[in-house]
């Protein structure tokens, strides 16, 4: 059993009781809402006549829903008209924060709370997404929850829940150049396979994870659970404490001084148990691209498709089943795969630094023609900034969409979606069959600067071949 | 015609039924139900649409679709079975399909929380047992008497101890299992940490 631990620590911080069956009860420090996995949960709490305990603590925006072309109201799909009303109401009702459109802070749930400052080391953090394990970055302890868990947090400020194990996953080196934390989090994943973290949360650590940004550290955490892992962590240090300073709803003036004297005693022990630990070379791995169907299924650029015999006996199963959906032979190489469509967003890649490197890609160059590309910020914020850099505007002149913020085609619950057996490059999380909206649309992840590569090629190619010019 | 589901309340001690196998690994909580009818306000009409895509894939052959598993309320899956989204949407589907209880190699984290927030044990069994009641069910209905209190399962020919998290067991056996009312007899100490929380003094309230 883990010992001294970041996670260890902020578990025992937050717990209020054992509960009879021999799970604990936690606080929940910030709860995070959106109109997808809500409305359900405020209606359970009106069935149970009971009110939202600590409305302060949780706070809402609207993402999975919203129209990227249009955003003015009434949209045009009704359905979605009738969510965003729904938590509009729900927000209004019960007194709690809500970055509606236009308010400057709207966006994909997971992108707006670190940049209001809302998301800080040693926190619980629940949302009823699986992608709340982004806020880990921060050091603190994020995981997604189900509706009846929403609910259980509006009316108690606490989940039942049973204490996780913890991974240590050690990365050592340096990535190398034209080779970003997607890639990273992609080869873990393939390393490890998509369900070694069920049960576990992972700590990632190591001079690999120490040099990256803050934005990038969030694409690691964030896709934790694409590793099967609920929960995802890094612990604090100087930049996590820069990057919060100043936001929206960072501590101020004296405030601040008590945070950081208390984010700064958050850490592992060095002489912390875990009840494992990975080490992860990162200095080999190649640009990384998936081709099957789950986010497991990952090559580097220069490598082929797995032959079957070449996968271990559990994983052949879902090969074989990938092979056929995907349409590819085993064997055969990823790079020069047709692309058509490139997504360029989500909360794994849809921040602003996301955007620089992929407009840096692109500047003065076209996309292919037989490509349809699009860009969808992450936020208002990550737009509005984009804009004063004149990104949008290299993005255009290349060929490439510039949307309103909002998740997309990360999981196409807009009218942004693939159209038949299309193959898409897309910066998102997940390539799950029909996750892009069309029961047959096949999706390879990538990084950003990767799908940037694939839309002036019209194929998976080597982003390094541009950025290395 | 289906016939209604019934919703389980308070102590949830046997589960009998007839078996329905569904065969593959990482079958994500997307195909269980896709996320085009996640816009919804509530979780009513999500049984007609479970597994809707892989359904019209394989053109009523799937089992969801045979004639001979609409009565079924037991599923058998492999690894890894509703990885991927959070969505409760996914076990709400299959609760209103008819399916009472699932039995697998392994479940992804928030898929069984989520299950059994609402009231579906999920049990596990090794790899070979589950491939043992696979081929069973291919040729045959496997009806299944699940007794909870001793985690066991038997039929005419098969019989299997299973495994399921001593915190579960213990929700479902004492009707325990909705989680709202269990968490809210600890108020006083709610509000002790809600008070006590090092970040709680030192952020501004956010309204």
């Amino acid at each position: 059993m883990s010992q001294d631990t970041l996670f260890d620590k902020v578990w025992d911080l937050h717990k209020v009781s054992s509960l009879p069956g021999g799970s604990d009860q936690i606080f929940i420090g910030l709860h995070l809402i959106h109109e997808v996995t809500s409305p359900q949960a405020f209606g359970a709490l009106k069935d149970k006549n009971l009110k939202v305990k600590f409305p302060e603590r949780t706070v809402a925006t609207v993402d999975h829903i919203v129209p990227t072309d249009n955003q003015s109201r009434p949209f045009k799909d009704n359905l979605a008209e009738q969510m965003i009303e729904t938590l509009e109401k729900n927000c209004l009702e019960h007194k709690i924060r809500f970055f509606n459109i236009g308010s400057g802070n709207q966006g994909i749930v997971h992108v707006v709370a670190p940049e209001l400052g809302l998301t800080q080391p040693g926190m619980t953090i629940a949302c009823g997404d699986s992608h709340t394990s982004t806020h880990g970055a921060f050091g603190s302890i994020a995981f997604g929850i189900g509706t009846s868990q929403v609910r259980d947090v509006l009316a108690t400020q606490t989940i039942a829940m049973n204490k996780l194990k913890v991974r240590q996953i050690w990365c050592e080196n340096k990535l190398s150049n034209g080779v970003y934390a997607k890639d990273l989090v992609l080869h873990i994943i393939n390393k490890l396979g998509v369900k070694a973290g069920v049960g576990f949360a992972h700590e990632f650590a190591g001079p690999a994870i120490n040099a990256l940004s803050m934005e990038e550290r969030m694409t690691i955490c964030n896709m934790s659970i694409e590793g099967g892992a609920r929960c995802g962590y890094i612990n604090p240090d100087e930049k996590t404490f820069s990057y919060i300073k100043n936001k929206l709803c960072a501590p101020k003036n004296e405030h601040w001084e008590k945070a950081l004297t208390w984010w700064q005693s958050l850490k592992s022990d060095v002489d912390a148990i875990y009840d494992d630990v990975i080490k992860i070379d990162v200095s080999k791995i190649e640009p990384t691209v998936t081709w099957g169907i789950t986010p497991g299924q990952s090559v580097g650029i220069n490598q082929q498709i797995p032959l079957l015999d070449e996968l271990s006996p559990n994983d052949k199963l879902v090969a074989e089943e990938a092979y056929e959906y995907m349409s590819f032979k085993p064997g055969q190489s990823i790079k020069d795969v047709p692309v058509e469509v490139c997504f360029i967003g989500s909360c794994t890649n849809g921040r602003i630094s996301d955007l620089r490197i992929a407009a840096k890609v692109l500047k003065d160059k076209k996309v292919s023609k037989n490509v349809k590309a699009f860009v969808v910020p992450g936020s208002e914020k990550v737009a509005n900034e984009a804009k004063l850099e004149g990104l949008d505007q290299i993005f255009k002149d290349s060929g490439f969409q510039w949307r309103e913020p909002g998740c997309s085609m990360c999981l196409a619950m807009n009218s942004d979606k693939l159209i038949g057996n299309q193959v898409s490059a897309s910066s998102s999380n997940r390539n799950f069959k029909g996750r892009q909206g069309s029961p047959r649309g096949r999706t390879l992840l990538m990084s950003p600067a990767m799908v940037a590569a694939a839309a002036i090629n019209g194929k998976v190619s080597d982003v390094r071949e541009f950025i290395n010019q | 015609m289906k016939s209604k589901y019934t919703q389980p309340i308070g102590k949830i001690r046997d589960i009998n039924g007839q078996c329905i196998s569904l065969i593959g690994n990482d079958i994500d909580t997307d195909r269980i139900i896709p996320a085009r009818f996640l816009k919804c306000v509530n979780f009513d009409s999500l049984g007609e649409s479970v597994f809707e895509d892989d359904r019209k894939t394989l053109k009523g052959r799937h089992p969801f679709d045979l004639e001979e598993n609409k009565n079924a309320t037991i599923l058998i899956v492999n690894s890894n079975f509703g990885c991927g989204s959070s969505r409760e949407h996914a076990p709400q589907a299959l609760m209103r399909w008819g399916i009472k209880a699932i039995i697998g190699e392994s479940f992804a984290d928030i898929f069984y929380s989520n299950c059994i927030a609402i009231g579906i044990p999920c049990f596990t069994l090794p790899k070979k047992s589950i491939e043992e009641i696979q081929n069973y069910c291919n040729n045959q209905f496997l009806f299944l008497e699940i007794d909870l209190k001793n985690s066991l399962a038997k039929s005419k020919d098969l019989n299997f101890n299973l495994e399921i998290k001593e915190s579960s067991k213990k929700m479902f056996l004492s009707g325990e299992w909705d989680a709202t009312s269990t968490l809210l007899e600890n108020e006083n100490l709610i509000v002790d940490k809600f008070n006590n929380l090092p970040y709680l003094k030192f952020n501004n309230k956010l309204l």
